[in-house]
């Protein structure tokens, strides 16, 4: 098809570059600078989609972010993107895009069955159907209204575009690149404020593109290009297109989304698809202009129906006719503009104006150019099924209560123009107050609450004269304000048409004996008689008729249905608009996609990897990683064709009769130092703390307030005020902020600093009956002996040249030694220990094998400690002093915390010896019983014990103290288990612990 | 996102700090009796007020220091942040 609605020599697009794209499969062509829904219009395609509810057909209604149901389904680069508004996505070479909600196609859908049933489909339909019978819901009505509504699929597949986040500060934030928009940047910039100035469409200029007025001797148009090609060069201003500011949070925070690639066939290398910034403004302009609003009439969805201003825009900027027989539909005189441009271009409009004898210059001028004008007529109704065909006409009497008689004329398309609402979406996020003003019938921003100033035709001034003197005079004093200098610039000479007042006539009335729908929100299918239905059944407040009907709901935010939805309202209920009030305006003003938001985290970028500095050793040696927090440490080394539970087994069991080393990097560490150092440790741990003598290590228990254990660890005394602590890996942010908070808030008088060194030291714990033969060979002329470094020892040491720390503590119950170097000497450590291991023959183990060592000898660890046990429960209540307070005792002595009965840890072995105890069971007393089953206790952790070469884990039972030899039972219902066990203690290697200190 | 004022480093955004409660509460002196009602308001019992309120903050992604903010939880407001020790007037 030819583009034959496509004007020669009109329009701002590149006729040089032509593209093809296809609709709904079919071949069309455009120019670079077209919309999707300009170059459809160019080619006569006006059928896009089918509306939500009813599935009636529908079109383009607007040119840009107003558009409530020209919606299509985007595929580019292999990807498809639901929910792409055909009037803002900008034309590439090989785009595709189908229609969105309708099936089998947009020219025959089934779903239109829904129009023939629309008196079935009130306002709050799906609450009153769908209801009952009640089994119906997830297997008949959820999936068919799923199928049946909608703005498209989102993709499942892996998104493989780039997205980015960008943080920005600047002085002035300045929302819309219209006249005000521009005249605020240029005055701000040029009196040295930093300032982004944010246009969401490809074009800067706004109104200017497409109004005929002259500043300063040049077109609009002119002026805003001259403007813009200024502001490009001063390195305070950031100029951005297509970028969308679409929230106002709090303290000055907005939020922007870049479109970097979505006008382009591919992405280019290295660049993202969007970028979002945050955007820290001390002042913000909202500049983003009116939105035209329609008048309600019969059919009024019926494609080719479309606001005025859009009109003019596909004409003006696409060079587009939305159709070669007009009519316009105004109250004001918005809509003579746009007849006068079809006019100029050789094509005869037919206005329609609710006024009975307006005034002005832009009338007389249409009077003049021979422009057909009927005034005090209205349309009545469309006609068409998938395009307008003709409308229904008709005089309105003065009181615009009652039609004369109705005649039908031919048209292809009607304009409407209801005049213009104030785009205050942003202004109301930030938290104004809106109020209402009756001039323009529409609500503008009142008073602010955070700094934000609304300008021009967002604050309801509509002259060009009025806006650009205010906007000057905005940008000027606010950057004064900031920048303190005071570079006044003069003001351009303006020249535009006056114009009249306009009819506040919004909804024109039924004719006698018709019943036809008129709707007030298209992308939600709400018309006039749903809103009548939910006031009639008892829905007051604004809110409420909002959330019943779905006026005003989801991406379009009522961007086109608001204020006619509220003068029905008002009308029904006998009230004045201000008095019913408006929804609250929610972020995002327009839709942002998903991935803008995530931005660069995703997958194994959705978190930092930190890696010890042995890493490159276990990948080498065929070790497989396991997250434990934000590290990956190695879960087992495969040798051969091994499996988690072989080659865990075997690391584990080399521990207990050879020697193994474990990287334990990981570890959180904190240096403490100072005179107080002792007293600090004394209270954040339960145990004693002020006689430990240097050179010594003891085992600590944390507590909450509430008397909850939060973690354990060791702390070392290296020398007379400094101590090396060392916490779990998961706790170790936690506990660093937990002690700064007792030093800085509490306890300020104690002269200690704390300061975490994890990632200053590397760590390797070396375990097992020949543990002491390797530390011989790797610090010869230290003394190891067990009388040189007894249990709970620490010395320091020099390993081939390297100075390190030796500490003699144990976490797999056998004779160990936790050997730190500095980090970048870790892995020097790490192959020296290897090597040296080989002749004891050493094995590296993993967080498997460490696991099992601990739990086989009862040691307790993150899961018992689980941030709801006490240490009674943990069979640590011999740390707790009774001498000295610390914190969390007074918590202790709580009823439930001393009950009997209180819950404790305990070993479990499966009479079988053979059946692994999933963790996460559940120990029952009867397995027989009736559900729910009493539970008595659950399994923390389990493990296969090389010690005694069968399946064990540790439970927190209730009463485990006296519950030593009992026969339970585990239930998983998970894994659909029940295993027969019996209770046994927590310490099932060496319950003694004699092998430690061997 | 809020911005907050550190009294050390100026004006930090949100993101860089981590909330830490009601500022106003006071931990019972170590060693003293105290009974269970006033050990309960002190571990458990919190106001969650509507309006100004004085909590703790810490910045934690900068200088690590425990500060107070004044801030109205319904309207995000920050009326004034001191350090540590300073006193909450």
């Amino acid at each position: 098809m030819t583009q034959s609605f496509r004007l020669e020599n009109v329009g701002l697009i590149n006729r040089d570059k032509k593209l093809s794209f296809k609709f709904n499969g079919k071949t069309y062509y455009g120019f670079e600078g077209d919309t999707l829904a300009s170059a459809l219009i160019a080619n006569g395609v006006h059928l896009v989609g089918r509306s939500f509810k009813y599935h009636r057909p529908r079109g383009f209604f607007g040119a840009g972010v107003d558009e409530p149901y020209a919606i299509v389904q985007l595929y580019r680069n292999g990807e498809t993107e639901p929910n792409i508004k055909a009037t803002e996505q900008e034309l590439f070479e090989g785009l595709e895009a189908t229609s969105v909600n309708c099936w089998p196609n947009v020219n025959f859908d089934i779903g239109a069955i829904n129009n023939f049933l629309k008196i079935f489909l009130p306002a709050g339909f799906y609450y009153k159907t769908f209801m009952w019978p009640k089994s119906f819901w997830f297997k008949v009505y959820e999936p068919f209204i799923r199928k049946a509504a909608g703005l498209g699929v989102a993709s499942i597949k892996h998104d493989k575009e780039r997205y980015e986040h960008k943080y920005e500060y600047c002085d002035l934030l300045i929302t819309g690149s219209g006249p005000s928009g521009l005249a605020s940047a240029y005055a701000a910039a040029k009196n040295g404020a930093r300032v982004i100035l944010a246009e969401d469409k490809s074009r800067f200029g706004g109104t200017l593109l497409t109004s005929e007025v002259n500043i300063g001797n040049k077109s609009g148009k002119e002026w805003a290009e001259g403007i813009i090609a200024e502001l490009r060069e001063m390195p305070n201003v950031t100029v951005k297109n297509r970028s969308q500011v679409f929230g106002y949070y709090d303290h000055n925070m907005l939020v922007m989304s870049e479109r970097i690639s979505d006008h382009l066939p591919k992405t280019k290398k290295f660049h993202p698809k969007q970028r979002l910034w945050y955007i820290r403004a001390k002042e913000v302009l909202i500049s983003s202009g009116s939105i035209e609003r329609p008048i309600v009439f019969g059919n009024n969805d019926t494609p080719g129906v479309m606001l005025s201003s859009a009109a003019k825009e596909y004409l003006k900027v696409y060079g587009v006719l939305v159709g070669k027989n007009p009519l316009i539909f105004t109250n004001n005189d918005s809509g003579y503009e746009t007849a006068i441009e079809f006019k100029k271009n050789g094509v005869d409009p037919v206005i329609l104006d609710t006024r009975k004898d307006p005034r002005s210059e832009i009338v007389d001028e249409a009077k003049n150019l021979g422009i057909n004008i009927k005034f005090s007529y209205v349309v009545v109704a469309a006609h068409g099924y998938k395009k307008v065909k003709s409308a229904d006409i008709a005089k309105i009497s003065d009181d615009k209560e009652k039609l004369g008689v109705v005649e039908n004329i031919r048209c292809d398309c009607i304009c409407v123009s209801g005049f213009w609402t104030p785009t205050i979406h942003l202004a109301s996020q930030s938290g104004n107050k809106t109020k209402f003003n009756e001039d323009i019938d529409a609500f503008v921003p009142g008073i602010s609450k955070q700094n934000e100033t609304t300008l021009g035709a967002a604050n309801g001034s509509y002259t060009l004269n009025e806006t650009l003197k205010s906007s000057f005079k905005t940008g000027h004093e606010l950057s004064k304000k900031i920048t303190n200098k005071d570079n006044e610039i003069s003001f351009p000479n303006v020249i535009e048409k006056k114009s009249t007042s306009h009819d506040k006539f919004w909804c024109v009335p039924l004719p006698q004996g018709k019943n036809y729908k008129r709707f007030l929100d298209f992308q939600n299918d709400v018309a006039v008689s749903d809103i009548e239905i939910a006031l009639k059944e008892g829905y007051r407040s604004i809110e409420h008729v909002k959330r019943y009907t779905t006026l005003g709901m989801a991406t379009d935010q009522g961007k086109t249905s608001n204020l006619n939805g509220l003068q029905l309202v008002s009308k029904i209920e006998n009230k004045v608009v201000p008095n019913v009030g408006h929804t609250t305006f929610r972020p995002p003003y327009t839709p942002v996609s998903i991935g803008a938001i995530v931005g660069r985290e995703v997958g194994k970028y959705s978190k930092p990897t930190r890696k010890s500095p042995m890493h490159s050793w276990h990948e080498k040696n065929n070790a497989v990683f396991v997250d434990a927090g934000v590290w990956l440490r190695p879960r087992y080394y495969k040798q051969g064709n091994e499996n988690l539970f072989e080659a865990s087994k075997r690391e584990a069991k080399n521990v207990r009769t050879n020697v193994g080393v474990c990287d334990v990097t990981t570890l959180g560490k904190i240096d403490i130092k100072g005179p107080d150092a002792a007293k600090l440790l004394n209270r954040v741990y339960t145990n004693a703390w002020l006689k430990l003598p240097i050179g010594k290590a003891r085992y600590g228990v944390m507590l909450r307030e509430d008397g909850i254990v939060m973690d354990d660890g060791t702390t070392t005394r290296i020398s007379e005020n400094h101590y090396h602590m060392t916490t779990t890996t998961a706790q170790a942010a936690n506990i660093l902020s937990h002690l700064e908070y007792y030093l800085q808030l509490v306890w300020p008088e104690l002269n200690v600093n704390v300061v975490s060194t994890t990632e200053q030291w590397a760590g390797a714990a070396i375990a097992g009956p020949r543990s002491r033969d390797l530390l011989q060979k790797l610090f010869p002329n230290s003394d190891v002996s067990n009388e040189g470094l007894p249990f709970m020892g620490y010395m320091e040491g020099d390993l081939f040249g390297v100075s390190a720390r030796i500490f003699r503590i144990s976490f797999s119950g056998e004779l160990a030694y936790e050997v730190n170097v500095e980090s970048d000497n870790g892995n020097f450590m790490w192959e020296k220990i290897i090597e040296a291991g080989q002749e004891f023959k050493i094995q590296p183990y993993g967080t498997e094998a460490l696991s099992t060592l601990r739990i086989e000898m009862g040691h307790v660890a993150g899961s018992e400690l689980d941030g709801r046990t006490i240490p009674y429960d943990n069979s640590l209540e011999g740390l707790l002093s009774k001498k000295k307070d610390f914190i969390g005792k007074r918590s202790l002595i709580r009823k439930a915390f001393t009950a009997e009965d209180r819950q404790k840890v305990v070993g479990v072995v499966p009479l079988d010896k053979k059946t692994s105890i999933p963790e996460g069971s559940h120990l029952v007393k009867d397995s027989n019983a009736p559900l729910p089953n009493p539970k008595l206790g659950y399994i923390s952790a389990s493990c296969w014990s090389v010690e005694h070469d069968n399946p064990f884990s540790l439970a927190i039972l209730k009463d485990g103290k006296n519950m030593i030899g009992e026969k339970l039972f585990v239930m998983s219902p998970l894994k659909n288990k029940v295993i027969p066990v019996e209770i046994v203690s927590s310490h099932y290697v060496d319950p003694k612990g004699e092998r430690v200190r061997s | 996102m809020l911005h907050i004022k550190c009294p050390h480093c100026g004006m930090r955004s949100q993101n860089e700090f981590s909330y830490g409660g009601d500022a106003s509460i006071k931990r019972p002196e170590l060693g003293k009796e105290i009974s269970d009602q006033d050990w309960d308001n002190f571990v458990y019992n919190r106001k969650s007020l509507r309006g100004k309120h004085w909590e703790l903050w810490q910045h934690i992604s900068g200088c690590r220091q425990w500060i107070k903010v004044e801030r109205d939880t319904s309207t995000h407001e920050i009326f004034n942040t001191l350090k540590a020790n300073e006193d909450i007037s």
